[in-house]
């Protein structure tokens, strides 16, 4: 029992991770990114096409595809946000327009095949694969009759520490004051010298960024990099996080996320895995009727 | 091009030749349909690939226990769904814009992940082989369907009910101050959509020779929502322009047929940022009007009125 919360944990944090991305946006924009997971899948194909395909060590590769994502983001926003925004549009567009994204972005890497334009970035279509052996040092530690992998504790620091550092971002530095003034009051903050436009940019960057992260962590801990692991593994499980946390709040979501894994980990064990498949979407459901302020009590429901 | 040339000189040869694209066009026209009565009503639930499930596991469920005529297996699909969506309407309906997106989206993986999956009478995993499916012969209910569903929505958003859907979209607020009661008229366009998704689900099960669940999940929900993004909701047909276009172009456009999903997102993204009111605007078909012909016989009409 006490090793399937460990891997609770351990999914929880992936998921965390996910969801402060799109929790961000949400709380700072006011629109759902739903190219979110693709930005997610693409975060694990890079660094395993920069590996496996390139030969490239682990760490500058991992640099790399996640500083690709940030510019995907940039991409999110200038191709799909920042004209609706221009037009007033209503916020349901952007959710409209973000889908169209995330359905090029799989679809690119879904058909390259050996020979193909994007043969480069990806050789295995539809198919899922994994990272090289020994691509991470994996050291497995025993203690007190429960396994743990070296790459999942390794997982754990490195988004506990993440979610830290960007709590810490938003708290107390100038850029995140910025942020949580637009997310506050768009109008206000543009009155009071804020570059909206540049925040939504700085956004769209960071929580992208964090997405191709939390990607590239769920490609290394549970083996399985293909075009389709954003949009069936953690695109609608996301949404589920950042529900159960309330809608745009930061601490939520990473509560969300924790309590999320918890829940699919009990579920396996009480019921079985195919009980755990339909038990976020289940939790989501409830939690939109019964309280969609999310679970959490008032002091999280305020954004970021 | 081929496409064309065919589907002019050799009608009957083409429609042979195309059934299967014919008859899928035909469906997914009816879901267009389907998801177009709630955009019209202001509402975007993406809950009809969850309808559409249910619509099609009681038609093959029925016929594979039941000594029932298919047309009553299909009539009663449609109607279950149209309970489960009194069910799921009563809650789901007081949530508005993102939050009813993601609530219907829910709905449909919960129903698919967690009932489907785990309800031996479907099949599970496994999916269902359908016993009556009969693919030339399930072409044409859905050919008849087709008009006579658009027609009776069409009439129906010109009624009471129409302008009622019409005033809740534009304004809720000053929908339900003038005596509209907006939570009836949500309920009734969400019932009709989901009766209409699944009819389409219990008439495509028909041509198929197996219920697969993995087709009711989030990328058919997409794939419906595109139909109606990019055909236009201002009226009926914008929906159906939208499904006809999407549906049958891969097959025009062979080379790009494996690139469909690059091309169908383009094709989004063009529309909601350029062209928002969809192909099917106010102004009829846009891309067969451009700008230029309604802005020249704008200038020409003071000139005739003399």
């Amino acid at each position: 029992m006490t090793q399937q919360v460990l891997n609770a944990i351990f999914i929880g944090s992936i998921y965390a991770l996910f969801a402060v991305g799109y929790t961000l946006v949400f709380g700072v924009l006011d629109v759902l990114n739903l190219a979110h997971s693709a930005v997610f899948m693409l975060g694990a194909v890079i660094t395993y096409s920069l590996v496996a395909l390139h030969g490239m060590p682990f760490l500058p590769a991992a640099v790399i595809a996640i500083l690709v994502c940030g510019l995907l983001g940039l991409l999110i926003e200038f191709v799909a946000l920042r004209p609706l925004r221009r037009r007033n549009a209503p916020p349901i567009s952007a959710l409209i327009s973000t889908i169209g994204l995330a359905l090029i972005f799989v679809a690119i890497v879904e058909q390259a095949t050996p020979g193909t334009l994007f043969s480069w970035l990806w050789q295995d279509g539809a198919n899922s694969v994994r990272f090289p052996a020994g691509t991470v040092p994996n050291p497995t530690y025993h203690l007190a009759g429960l396994t743990i992998e070296g790459t999942k504790l390794g997982i754990l620091v490195t988004s506990v520490v993440l979610m830290l550092v960007l709590g810490y971002v938003i708290r107390f530095t100038q850029i995140g004051r910025a942020l949580r003034a637009v997310a506050e009051n768009r109008r206000a903050a543009t009155l009071l010298g804020i570059n909206v436009d540049r925040i939504f940019a700085s956004t769209l960057f960071l929580s992208s960024a964090l997405g191709g992260l939390a990607g590239l962590l769920f490609g290394l801990a549970i083996s399985d990099i293909g075009p389709y692991i954003g949009r069936d593994q953690v695109e609608l499980k996301g949404l589920a996080v950042i529900v159960l946390g309330g809608m745009g709040s930061i601490p939520g979501a990473v509560l969300g996320g924790y309590l999320l894994g918890l829940i699919e980990v009990l579920a396996f064990v009480r019921f079985g895995s195919n009980v755990e498949a339909g038990v976020a979407f289940a939790a989501l459901f409830l939690v939109l009727v019964l309280r969609p302020q999310g679970l959490f009590g008032a002091r999280l429901r305020e954004r970021l | 091009m081929d496409f064309f040339v065919e589907l002019f000189t050799n009608p009957v040869g083409f429609y042979n030749q195309h059934e299967l694209l014919i008859a899928q066009i035909g469906i997914n026209a009816i879901l267009a349909i389907a998801i177009f009565v709630t955009f019209y009503s202001g509402q975007l639930t993406l809950a009809n690939a969850g309808f559409m499930a249910i619509g099609a596991y009681t038609t093959v469920i029925m016929s594979l226990y039941l000594p029932t005529p298919l047309p009553l297996n299909m009539l009663v699909g449609a109607l279950l769904a149209g309970m489960v969506s009194v069910v799921v309407g009563l809650p789901v309906l007081r949530l508005r814009g993102v939050f009813l997106a993601i609530a219907t989206i829910g709905f449909v993986e919960a129903l698919r992940l967690g009932v489907i999956l785990n309800v031996p009478i479907t099949g599970e995993g496994q999916g269902l082989k359908n016993p009556s499916a009969d693919p030339l012969g399930g072409i044409v209910p859905i050919l008849i369907s087709l008009p006579i569903l658009a027609y009776i929505v069409w009439r129906l958003t010109r009624t009471r009910l129409g302008q009622a859907w019409s005033a809740i979209r534009e304004d809720e607020l000053a929908a339900s101050s003038n005596g509209i009661n907006v939570p009836l008229y949500k309920m009734i366009a969400f019932i009709i959509s989901a009766v209409l998704a699944g009819y389409a689900g219990a008439l495509e099960t028909h041509i198929n020779f197996f219920v697969d669940p993995t087709e009711y999940g989030i990328t058919r929900t997409i794939q419906i929502l595109t139909f109606a993004v990019v055909g236009g909701t201002t009226n009926v047909f914008g929906p159906i322009v939208g499904a006809v276009f999407l549906t049958a172009l891969p097959e025009i456009v062979r080379q790009f047929a494996a690139y469909r999903d690059v091309v169908n997102g383009i094709i989004l993204i063009l529309v909601i940022i350029f062209r928002p009111q969809g192909i099917v605007g106010r102004g009829g078909l846009a891309i067969i009007r451009p700008r230029w012909w309604t802005r020249w016989r704008a200038r020409e009409r003071p000139a005739t009125a003399h």
